[in-house]
């Protein structure tokens, strides 16, 4: 019975971490977050390889097959596609600084709009 | 020296220990704009080692059969996962989350079945709280699966986007949920084999119970608590399978989880209870459309003369939503913006916290198409400079505008901050049709008599704008 004291006492101190690591999260990045967590429970993987080397029989087997197909999915995809989402928003930042107020807005907005048009175009032919 | 002695075992713990640490830092990375990056490469490389080292454990590999089998699954399941994560297009990815969320959230139950079984077929004895520990990996890990499922089927318009509300609905959920507890208790006495295919079963409808009624803007509020669902999940599988990492892992994403559903409801200005539990009624719903039906006339305009009223406007603000999404306009968005601040138009974004389809998600699209940062304003921002604005220019958005959120305390989304439009001199308002919002309910703004429409595609209409402008 000691064991499950140490365990929740990690499971209890891991609580208190994960709510102090996002508690000033800026709205802009939930959706990044929500999908980088995603992933990381996708580590269940680790779980579901060592319950099929040691599952016997045809159910268990089976069972376990899936839950590492699934597990697998769930990390891969996870961080992939929080990469993706993550890219676009850095992928401004070192051409952008604080927005002018008035006058200069001329020229940097015409070649603003010359990145945006040919950009638009590209995603026109993706799709 | 001493490190050389130490057995396999201490050695894997510690890589575990490395990734746990990295997990961390992955999630501390991902709250803030400049590290988020780093920080998802960080938790993906921790992932991949700890992967990777749990291949020297001998329960892994010791038959070769199943470490081939399990080799094969992993293949599929990246197979099957990379090209999905890839090619999603921006607007998709609500589904795309809720999707890998309920995979995670069936391996994790599958986990605990299998553990389970493997007592039976090895004749273990386990102890009641092992028991209890598996029970509870089924249940979360179940329930959120199908509820992710639900989810998924109602942000890809499978099923009705509307809360589906059927008679004696809570009455019906409390029992399940009984009967649920019931059989988890004479499961963990009795110890019986088949208790949990019941729980199994049990646990997946009530998910998919759960979920129905939940509709509207909740659908992104509900997704993150079913992440943080399958966090939970996760980490009962570590109790059951007396590993570090899987209780850390699962449980440092359970409580952020928690957290960022907490955040987001509060952005709705509603509590998660009301969220979960106020079910959408059918008779509100009905009320608030018979008001709407009503044969009023709404005014429609042309994009000619919305040009040039933007374009002779000092102060234009711009309230995206889903239907900006939808149409893939954010582009076009940023053009026509563009070719107002060419003009010397001061434009801004006003960004509602649960504007789209999940919070961000505006954000997120209009990153791509490369809108600055500094011209999003945040929903308290954006009303505080309504009342100076010429125009306020609505873009695919409907409930997050809607009056009824303030003003008719029967409206199911009464209580909801929203953006206020209404205090701009003029509004506009591009629309597909007269279709009601995400929360299906009619929006009173569109009878405003400061309110024209441009009915059409949202990208079309802002194309057209676009042009009208550049002829002026």
């Amino acid at each position: 019975m000691t064991g499950i004291v140490e365990y929740l006492t990690i499971f209890a101190l891991a609580a208190f971490v994960g709510i102090e690591v996002v508690s000033k999260v800026p709205s802009v990045l939930h959706t990044p977050l929500m999908s980088g967590s995603n992933a990381i429970h996708g580590i269940v993987l680790v779980g579901a390889l060592l319950v099929m080397g040691e599952s016997r029989g045809p159910l268990e087997i089976g069972l376990g097959f899936v839950a590492v197909l699934l597990a697998t999915a769930n990390v891969v995809g996870g961080f992939v596609v929080t990469d993706r989402m993550l890219e676009m928003f850095q992928s401004k930042t070192p051409s952008r600084r604080v927005a002018p107020p008035s006058t200069e807005r001329g020229t940097s907005n015409a070649d603003a709009k010359a990145t945006g048009a040919s950009n638009g175009a590209m995603r026109d032919d993706t799709k | 020296m001493i490190a050389v002695s130490f057995p396999l075992t201490t050695w894997r713990d510690l890589v575990y220990l490395v990734a746990i640490v990295g997990f961390v830092v992955a999630l501390k990375g991902l709250s803030s704009p400049r590290g988020a990056r780093r920080g998802n490469l960080v938790g993906a490389a921790s992932a991949a080692v700890a992967v990777a080292m749990t291949f020297s454990d001998s329960t892994v590999y010791h038959s070769a059969t199943n470490v081939t089998l399990a080799l094969i699954a992993m293949a599929i399941g990246a197979a099957l996962a990379v090209p999905a994560a890839r090619l999603v297009k921006m607007t998709a990815m609500p589904q795309m989350v809720a999707a890998f969320n309920g995979v995670g959230g069936g391996a994790a139950a599958l986990v605990s079945v299998v553990e389970w079984l493997h007592w039976h077929s090895t004749g273990t004895h386990p102890a009641t709280y092992q028991i209890a520990e598996v029970l509870l990996g089924v249940i979360i890990g179940s329930v959120s699966f199908s509820g992710s499922t639900i989810a998924f089927a109602k942000l890809q318009e499978i099923m009705a986007t509307r809360p589906i509300t059927y008679p004696a609905q809570q009455a019906i959920n409390a029992a399940a949920g009984i009967a649920l507890l019931a059989l988890t208790l004479a499961a963990i006495v009795t110890g019986t084999v088949g208790y949990v295919y019941a729980i199994l079963a049990l646990a997946f409808g009530l998910g998919v119970a759960l979920v129905l009624p939940i509709g509207g803007a909740d659908v992104p509020v509900l997704i993150s608590l079913l992440n943080s669902f399958t966090g939970l999940a996760v980490a009962a599988s570590g109790f059951t399978l007396r590993n570090n990492l899987l209780i850390v892992a699962g449980t440092l994403v359970g409580a952020s989880g928690i957290i960022l559903t907490r955040l987001m409801s509060q952005a709705m200005g509603r509590s998660l209870t009301n969220i979960l539990f106020s079910a959408f009624g059918a008779v509100v719903t009905a009320n608030t459309s018979l008001e709407g039906a009503g044969g009023r006339s709404v005014r429609s305009s042309t994009p000619v003369d919305v040009g040039v009223l933007l374009a002779y406007s000092s102060k234009v603000v711009i309230v995206p939503g889903y239907g900006l999404a939808v149409a893939q306009a954010q582009h076009v968005v940023k053009e026509l913006a563009d070719s107002l601040a060419s003009r010397g138009v001061k434009v801004a974004y006003a960004i509602h916290p649960v504007a789209g389809r999940m919070p961000g998600h505006m954000n997120v699209l209009l990153a791509e198409a490369d809108v600055s940062y500094d011209d999003l304003e945040e929903m308290d921002e954006a009303n505080a400079e309504m009342a100076t604005t010429d125009v306020a220019l609505v873009v695919g958005a409907n409930d997050t505008v809607n009056p009824a959120a303030v003003d008719s305390p029967g409206s199911p989304i009464y209580g909801m901050p929203i953006i206020h439009t209404d205090r701009a001199a003029h509004i506009v308002f591009l629309k597909r049709s007269m279709r009601p919002g995400f929360a299906g309910i009619d929006n009173e703004l569109l009878f405003n008599d400061k309110t024209v429409m441009l009915f059409g595609d949202a990208k079309e209409t802002l194309q057209k704008l676009v042009a009208a402008i550049a002829d002026l």
